[in-house]
């Protein structure tokens, strides 16, 4: 997948944990638990949703690699290549 | 026979509205089984039952505001041996209530009426429900009338589809779609309808009587305590290490288990404070204010929480903070919590000061973790740390003991292992 197909993936899991928020009023380079209003649960049921949807796995310890849209996404494309 | 009410689903609670039932006449119920769904102010929430049976009637409509404590629906449990329903008034009133022996406050609901038909059989009673204006001459149910009155729409207008003909809210909802069809101006109020929904107007409404009650009755007095994250932070970090997501824990089920523990040794400040005076709770059942997204907080509890080990705890945590922002939990979880849990997550500030939610005697606020400098053999270092504070009632308990319950809370969170 491509980091632009991975940031729709990523979109796709976000809009579910927070509907009211409109994916293109989002600073992608922003930590998304701001940009969307999400707790450690939401954060912790995005994590779930990716890994399960993608087959792999985020340890905890990436957690500060992956607090923007755009660092997620990135994150995602070198670890759907890598597993 | 047995009469399924109206429950109280908190103490700012007067009246619910069904808008669904799960089960019909001649259906089996089974204690614990949902009935029917209420909706509040604080959203949909499930009803169960509390008897073994065979649902025997349903007696009030649907989408039609009740007040707390009315006789929603007959259950007919083994040991009834007659087979006819006994829906009389009197009788209804004067009856046992099995099902409200935990909602003690409904004693100063309105009389209860047993089917829609009798209403106007009762006379005066009636008026209670349906205010049939002078001016108007309209017959039209209060929670019609207030939105009604909030979107302007001219009530002689309507055709009320409710007991005896009065406007209910289901019908200001057909007018509006009705409109929706004709006019660009009446979709706006279609819209309007949505977004005014119990979370954003209902629910702060609910919020204002029950926070204003608290501030009115409870004498609060508050302490604040900085505890040192080093031991718990290591925890969940070897405990998470190799834990697939749906089975990683979060501080949150720490700080619960915690509390349920130092309740136990300091009980004053789990239980009810009532007209009786403080009363202790036997289990403890910890409430969590979940935020609600677009507004508004609830704060439904987890049974039992001294019971349940981490891992339980943590799924129950998450099943709740599900069933919140899914805008649909049970009643059972509502109902009954002995104390609260207000915690600001990670994008908050040093501490948060909590209103006790009434007839609850203290809440503990967790304020959002940051790094500070502190004390070590001597020698300055930097450490993850939290202010947790506790709003408790100068009733029941003094600051002397709330000092030594944030302690113990403290000294528990220091082996997180043993929780």
């Amino acid at each position: 997948m491509t980091t632009r197909e991975l940031e729709h993936t990523v979109a796709e899991e976000l809009m579910k944990i927070a509907p009211d928020i409109e994916f293109s009023d989002v600073d992608l380079d922003e930590d998304l638990r701001e940009e969307f209003d999400i707790d450690s649960m939401d954060f912790l049921k995005l994590v779930s949703a990716l890994c399960t949807r993608l087959e792999i796995s985020i340890p905890e310890s990436d957690y500060p690699s992956i607090l923007t849209v755009s660092n997620l996404s990135q994150y995602l494309e070198e670890k759907t290549v890598l597993e | 026979m047995a009469e399924f009410l109206m429950p109280s689903l908190g103490a700012d609670m007067e009246t619910g509205k069904l808008i669904e039932w799960e089960k019909h006449p001649g259906d089996n119920v089974k204690r614990g089984d949902v009935i029917a769904v209420v909706e509040t102010q604080k959203g949909a929430i499930e009803i169960e039952v509390f008897e073994d049976g065979v649902l025997e009637s349903c007696l009030v409509e649907l989408d039609t505001p009740v007040p707390v404590g009315t006789v929603l629906a007959i259950i007919k449990t083994a040991t009834d041996n007659n087979t006819s329903v006994d829906t009389d008034f009197k009788e209804v009133n004067s009856a046992s209530e099995p099902e409200s022996s935990e909602h003690k406050n409904t004693s100063s609901a309105e009389p209860q009426f047993a089917n829609a038909k009798e209403v106007s059989a009762i006379g005066d009673t009636e008026d209670r429900f349906f205010s049939s204006s002078q001016s108007d001459r309209v017959k039209i149910s209060p929670a019609a009338k207030r939105e009604a009155n909030k979107r302007s729409i001219d009530i002689a207008s309507l055709t009320g589809t409710g007991i005896d003909g009065s406007i209910i809210l289901a019908d200001l909802e057909q007018s509006a779609k009705a409109g929706d069809r004709i006019s660009g101006n009446t979709i706006n109020s279609v819209a309007e309808m949505q977004s005014s929904s119990p979370e954003s107007t209902g629910m702060r409404t609910a919020i204002a009587a029950a926070m204003s009650r608290s501030k009115r009755e409870i004498p609060h007095y508050y302490l604040s305590h900085t505890i040192t994250l080093t031991a718990t932070r290591q925890f969940l970090q070897e405990y998470n290490l190799n834990r697939n997501p749906e089975k990683r824990l979060l501080s949150g089920a720490l700080y619960m288990k915690a509390l349920a523990l130092a309740v136990k040794k300091y009980p004053e400040f789990n239980g009810f404070y009532s007209e009786d005076g403080f009363q202790q709770a036997e289990s403890t059942h910890i409430g969590m204010a979940i935020n609600i997204r677009g507004g508004g907080l609830v704060a439904p509890a987890i049974h039992d929480v001294l019971t349940l080990d981490l891992d339980t705890l943590m799924v129950k945590l998450r099943q709740l903070v599900e069933s919140v922002r899914a805008g649909r939990f049970s009643a059972a979880a509502l109902a009954d919590p002995t104390i609260t849990l207000s915690s600001l997550g990670e994008r908050g500030v040093d501490s948060l000061y909590g209103v006790i939610y009434p007839p609850q005697v203290a809440i503990i606020g967790i304020g959002t973790p940051t790094r500070r400098p502190i004390e070590a053999e001597g020698a300055i270092a930097f450490s993850d740390s939290v202010t947790i504070t506790l709003a408790a009632d100068h009733r029941v308990s003094d600051g002397h003991r709330g000092a030594l319950l944030l302690r113990k809370i403290d000294s528990l969170l220091q082996t997180p292992g043993a929780l």
